[in-house]
């Protein structure tokens, strides 16, 4: 059993960044299903943990709700996170999201990035955004981002000339399910208490 | 057990008056606050230590040995004492002189401090503040215990035949507590020596804080101090009070809601659901304390934070009546009971000189670097411990 975890940092409802991070979602959990590995599917709008997310920010501790979500995040084997393009970057509620992580929390996670904007002007924001922001992370970011720009919903399904929206979503889909499908992280046992490898408490001074 | 108050030494807006006090007024402030403890029959007054505005107790051994002067039978403490940027020679001295002027009524919580720049103008590295709080504590160890020191380590200058002076009272270290919110080192640590482990819990849920507390137990037990029911923990807490709990909650709001930590995040009902911060009545307060022994079990010394967010000097006191004349001696009657008898009391300086008198009888050697809370839990040593006051 693996576990897959959607982040989606959309603010309308209905809204085209969930609409596109459930096609992220359900292309990869077909993929997955066609390889018999049975998969769960977790889904979090942000929206709904905002002012969680932003108490946690001004606090340092997250309220209940927001650790049980972070920990169900942070235990995935892999996650689609996507946001709306905002002032040529992810959106301030995506990003205090993942500010308010544990640095360590993401480290090896696939992960599989998208966003949305009005104009495929904004696409770029996907790689010199999100995709340095994960790997800073120290989680693995697999190499096809989806960027949905407004036009690209009235797109065809990618078996013309150009790979269209509907043929990005399952190559990011394959590369992410490649992965989730190796992945061990959920069924790993979290160890808060793990000391550093040759940690000594007596410290490093030499008694003489 | 022992019930006490710890400072942080803010100088924060009253919001409800627009008054900040001066620098002189709040340090006059924090000694009278310790005067209180004394008066209202608390126990331990314990002071914090920054280095930037707006806070003001840099010095704590100063601001605790004029305290010393001004009353005669309180422990004063630290909340906490910066293991990682002092040198940890200075502590070692400036405590070891405190315990004189005090008579011994002095102990100490170490912790790295949080505030990122201070590393820096110390002229150490925050990224090593693990390190330096280990390294500085096996060496301020070896100060107040050996005569002679030969020395050397990564943050500071090597030592050769060094003694630190003067020496601690009796020939008694201060007894030693560790504090951390969410290190797991730090609670090795402590474990390690049997010393005690201060968990200030309030701006914490109490899960986190039971999951450190039961680690740091188990870490003690399996060092060999004693059973993990044997260590020595401590706890923060946040209060506000009064006869009607409607009256705290509005009294108290415009503190919260404005206070320097938590104000403009959660509401107060959020925030008192979610951490030990309780705004009520006496009889709340007093229940609420008596729960946390439920997650973190019979435990030694619970500390107050009760100056801060702008509070009035009066509204402190008047704060601290209700604690010395309601609160405290419900709590210390409600957790003396079911007690077992081999869970110990906080060390105090006369508990150790006589379980120091104890362990100079051949027979009680063991290691000697591992000697404090080892040393006086009752499996080891018998009655040579006192009870806390009744």
């Amino acid at each position: 059993m693996r576990t897959l975890a959607v982040v989606s940092a959309g603010l309308s409802q209905p809204s085209s960044t969930r609409l596109l991070a459930d096609k992220l979602a359900t292309a990869t959990l077909t993929r997955l299903h066609d390889e018999n590995v049975e998969t769960r599917l977790l889904t979090f709008e942000l929206r709904d943990y905002a002012q969680d997310v932003m108490n946690n920010m001004l606090t340092g501790f997250a309220s209940p709700r927001l650790q049980t979500m972070i920990d169900a995040v942070t235990t995935a084997d892999g996650l689609i996170a996507v946001t709306p393009i905002f002032t040529t970057s992810y959106s301030g509620l995506f990003k205090s999201f993942f500010d308010v992580l544990d640095n360590r929390a993401l480290t090896d996670q696939p992960v599989l990035i998208g966003a949305t904007a009005g104009t495929a002007r904004h696409s770029l924001a996907l790689d010199y955004a999100l995709r340095p922001m994960f790997t800073y992370l120290h989680a693995v970011v697999v190499p096809t981002s989806v960027f949905a720009a407004s036009e690209d919903w009235g797109s065809g399904d990618g078996r013309g000339r150009v790979a269209t929206l509907p043929a990005r979503i399952e190559r990011a889909a394959g590369e992410l399910a490649a992965l989730v499908a190796r992945s061990d992280r959920s069924a790993r046992v979290q160890d808060p208490f793990e000391l550093p490898a040759g940690f000594n408490p007596a410290g490093s001074g030499l008694s003489r | 057990m022992q019930f006490g108050i710890f400072t942080v030494g803010d100088r924060t807006t009253d919001p409800t008056t627009g008054d900040t006090p001066t620098e002189n007024a709040r340090i006059k402030a924090m000694v009278a606050i310790a005067q209180k403890v004394e008066e209202v029959g608390l126990d331990v007054f314990a002071t914090g230590e920054h280095h930037n505005p707006p806070f003001v107790p840099s010095s704590p051994t100063t601001l605790l040995g004029y305290i010393a002067g001004q009353t005669s039978r309180i422990i004063l403490s630290t909340a906490t004492t910066l293991i990682t940027t002092n040198d940890p020679v200075k502590i070692a001295e400036d405590f070891a002189m405190l315990q004189h002027l005090a008579d011994g009524r002095v102990d100490l919580t170490l912790g790295r401090g949080n505030t990122g720049p201070v590393y820096p103008w110390f002229g150490k590295d925050i990224r090593e503040g693990i390190p330096l709080a280990l390294e500085n504590y096996a060496l301020l160890r070896r100060l107040w215990r050996e005569e002679s020191v030969d020395w050397e380590g990564q943050f500071r200058t090597p030592l050769q035949g060094f003694q630190s002076t003067p020496r601690p009272l009796d020939g008694v270290p201060p007894f030693v507590w560790h504090g951390s919110i969410r290190s797991p080192e730090i609670a090795e640590q402590a474990a390690y020596y049997g010393d005690g482990f201060f968990s200030n819990h309030i701006f914490w849920p109490a899960s986190h804080t039971a999951k450190m507390v039961r680690y740091y137990r188990q870490r003690f037990e399996h060092y060999g101090h004693g059973t993990a029911a044997q260590a020595m923990v401590g706890l923060g807490g946040q209060v506000f009070m009064s006869k009607n709990s409607q009256d705290a909650k509005r009294d108290f709001r415009p503190y919260f809601d404005n206070a320097p930590v938590y104000g403009n995040g959660p509401s107060m009902e959020d925030f008192t659901s979610q951490t030990p911060l309780t705004v009520g009545s006496p009889q709340e307060v007093i229940d609420r304390t008596l729960g946390f022994r439920d997650y973190v079990g019979d435990y030694q010394r619970q500390l107050w934070l009760m100056d801060h967010a702008g509070l009035p000097l009066k509204t402190v006191l008047e704060q601290l009546d209700l604690l010395g004349e309601e609160v405290v001696p419900v709590l210390r009657r409600e957790f003396a009971k079911n007690r077992p008898a081999t869970v110990p009391d906080a060390p105090t300086h006369e508990s150790l000189r006589l379980a120091r008198v104890a362990a100079t009888v051949p027979a009680a050697a063991g290691r000697d670097d591992l000697d404090t809370a080892a040393a006086i839990a009752p499996a080891h040593t018998g009655a040579a411990f006192g009870r806390a006051r009744a």
